[in-house]
């Protein structure tokens, strides 16, 4: 009778239990532990065990140029996708919005990228962007267009690999966008039109404003997962030519599986969650300006 | 109400141990071993043939067929973790032999029988007097050239440097280039490497690095000098995965690579050339020297944590048995052991340009096709930073000796740390 008491008494805490070991388990301690390897100089490649040597590795870490390149890099390639998906985004989304023959065969082939698994995408655009077998510079040859290396070419590589992110994420922020429109409230359309506003004023003082807390609700998603990004930049260039597309994720995978420099790799990935962490609060202040 | 909730909660907590009564009933009934292939071709024969050692040893073998570098990863990651349950593997001795024995991740081999294997082969897996990996694959590198094409510009097989940088010369017209070859930084290092030795470089030399030699230097200044003016476009990306492709398509006259790809060459349903017209010849002599690479490519051994240790070594010998080795060869796979190289059989069916190429680089080549230390990932990025700025100019640059200088004090630098520098 004890026992069934106890059960009783904390049923509360029992059926959440599970849930709560998970996310200990596989989140807090991951990240904490993390957060520890990047206090030692633990390297595979030495046999040695790890030792604690304070902020030994984030000075190895920020003397290296690769690691600044590759952070200037993780916003360059954040930034430029996160604005174009936006743009694209929401105008394919207003577009959607109106009823036109064919629509739900739109939004349907819109759909597509989104299920598709980002390292096949990788390997499909890695064929398309072949500069001696690759459809598109066979296409511009016919066009008589000066072929590109794609991402096989220093200066094309970062470009090259923002349009595969766009290519896959512009979707995404279109059925948000549109799922915000679909519940915008009436009523101030009403009075608009009452007061002659013409179509220009109704989606840059009515809609737009109205929208802006979805829009930036899919950019704080968006712009997480293009911070982090790392199969299709990994399974298309492996950061290369040379270093010329790693970015911090990449980076970071390099230096503890291919160096083995666990210590120091850490390190990169706490810079990683600082940033992600850091943007995330920062947008989420902005949206709750806009609420208001 | 109360006893139902708490038969409810009895009852799951029953269910979620089932998995334990499970595994106790079956430990008993036969041994069980894990072993981690690559997907190499070696791998794949060996699938095919668990069934037959199933059957014959009543041990039951769980699989599992990684890439090469995830095959690395995942035996890196179980083992620095200490939770492996990995009973044999297969390794790459000289990408990451060294580490793991420095980890001791390798169980010793004290009583397998080595006889049937070059002893320079077995060496490079021994430590202390005690050898860890059973070698099972060499490759060295060859030049896979087009017959037709060569015929064609009447030219011959090149057998010289100069010979090869005019063949490719003459060879790169109508979209075809006249030479690939590995360009993408980390992963040309290894092919790059026959080119140093011809000019009398190299990559190590007593534990120190010297690819920053005039003699090094101006086997890189060729490479990029080959490959920036008669190779493949977008060659600074390639590796063998992108190379092969515009090989059998027939975009490039010549390759110079590792010796393991001729059968997927000559393959019909891969290629869009007759294997006719596909030659296998050897890597060209240098200025100052003839000694391509020859390297034990994979090897297999056994997990030190390997609590099942008797089936373990039972799987590595029949994995590593001379009758598999004959199979292997069958397949076009270039084994390490001796005498499947002189056995009757084999020597009937093998292509006659694999079986002089081996015996050339058996005889005059280096058992190593990149700097063999524990950091050797870290070094082939150094390395792979100076081969690339080399094909970048055409092998002109004028900051190439700095460039190279820098990297090899920088590579200089992980053999100090790993505890390897000058040994």
């Amino acid at each position: 009778m004890v026992r069934q008491g106890f059960v009783e008494r904390h049923l509360r805490i029992l059926f959440p239990l599970p849930a709560v070991i998970f996310v200990v388990v596989l989140m807090v301690f991951p990240v904490g532990y993390t957060f520890f390897l990047s206090f030692t100089n633990w390297t595979l490649t030495s046999g040695r065990p790890l030792e604690v040597v304070g902020l030994k590795s984030y000075l190895q870490v920020l003397k290296e140029p690769r690691f600044v390149q590759a952070l200037g890099r993780t916003f360059y390639f954040t930034f430029a996708s996160v604005i174009v998906e936006m743009l694209l985004g929401t105008t394919l989304a207003l577009i959607l919005h109106r009823n036109f023959v064919g629509k739900g065969l739109m939004k349907t082939l819109l759909l597509l990228p989104l299920v598709a698994t980002p390292v096949a995408i990788g390997i499909v655009f890695n064929l398309f962007y072949d500069p001696t077998i690759g459809i598109l510079n066979y296409v511009l040859s016919v066009l008589g267009l000066p072929q590109s290396g794609w991402v096989s070419d220093a200066k094309t590589v970062m470009p090259s690999l923002i349009i595969v992110d766009i290519w896959q994420w512009t979707p995404m922020i279109t059925i948000i966008v549109l799922a915000g429109l679909a519940g915008l409230s009436t009523e101030p359309y009403e009075s608009a039109m009452v007061d002659g506003a013409n179509s220009r004023q109704v989606l840059f003082r009515i809609t737009l404003p109205m929208l802006m807390p979805t829009i930036l609700t899919a950019v704080i998603l968006r712009a997480i997962d293009a911070l982090k990004t790392y199969d299709i930049i990994y399974s298309m260039t492996r950061g290369g030519p040379g270093y010329t597309s790693e970015n911090l994720n990449v980076l970071a995978f390099k230096y503890s599986f291919e160096y083995f420099r666990m210590g120091q790799s850490a390190v990169m990935l706490v810079f990683l969650f600082i940033i992600v962490m850091a943007f995330s609060l920062l947008v989420m202040r902005l949206r709750r300006i806009f609420e208001m | 109400m109360k006893t139902k909730r708490l038969l409810v909660v009895l009852l799951l907590a029953l269910l979620l141990a089932l998995p334990l009564f499970a595994q106790g009933t079956k430990e008993a009934a036969k041994p069980e071993i894990r072993v981690l292939l690559a997907n190499h071709p070696y791998g794949e024969l060996l699938k095919t043939k668990i069934p037959e050692f199933e059957a014959q040893t009543g041990i039951k073998v769980n699989y599992e067929s990684l890439q090469e570098s995830q095959l690395t990863q995942k035996l890196t990651t179980e083992f620095a973790t200490k939770s492996s349950t990995v009973d044999v593997f297969m390794t790459r001795p000289l990408q990451e032999g060294l580490m793991f024995n420095k980890n001791g991740w390798y169980e010793g081999l004290s009583t397998y029988g080595f006889s049937d294997y070059p002893a320079n082969t077995v060496d490079i897996g021994r430590k202390d007097g005690v050898a860890y990996i059973v070698p099972l694959v060499t490759e060295w590198q060859v030049l896979y050239y087009r017959k037709d094409l060569f015929a064609k510009a009447g030219l011959s097989v090149p057998t010289t440097f100069t010979e090869l940088e005019n063949a490719a010369k003459v060879l790169t017209r109508d979209g075809v280039a006249g030479i690939a070859s590995r360009g993408s930084g980390a992963a040309a290092v290894t092919q790059l490497s026959s080119y140093v030795y011809n000019y009398g470089g190299n990559y190590l030399d007593g534990g120190k690095a010297v690819f920053d030699t005039p003699e090094a230097i101006e086997g890189i200044r060729y490479y990029g000098r080959l490959l920036g003016s008669y190779g493949p476009q977008g060659v600074t990306s390639m590796s063998w995965e992108n190379i092969m492709p515009v090989f059998q398509a027939g975009k490039a006259a010549m390759w110079t690579d590792a010796s393991v790809f001729y059968g997927q060459i000559v393959d019909p349903t891969k290629t869009s050339i007759p294997a006719a017209d596909i030659g296998v010849a050897q890597l060209p002599r240098g200025p100052k020297g003839d000694s391509p690479f020859i390297v034990v490519s994979w090897g297999m051994a056994m997990s030190s944590a390997s609590k099942n240790k008797d089936a373990a070594k039972l799987f590595l010998d029949w994995a590593t048995s001379k009758e598999l080795a004959k199979e292997g060869m069958f397949a076009n796979i270039t084994m390490a052991r001796d005498s499947a190289w002189a056995d009757k059989e084999v020597r009937a069916i093998m292509n006659p340009g694999l079986v002089e190429t081996q015996a050339h680089a058996a005889k005059n080549g280096y058992p190593f096709d990149r700097p063999f230390m524990s950091a050797v990932g870290a070094a082939r990025d150094l390395i792979g930073e100076v081969i690339i700025e080399s094909i970048n100019t055409k092998g002109t640059s004028t900051r190439l000796e700095a460039l190279a200088h820098e990297k090899a004090r920088a590579v200089d630098e992980l053999l100090k740390a790993d505890g390897e520098y000058g040994i």
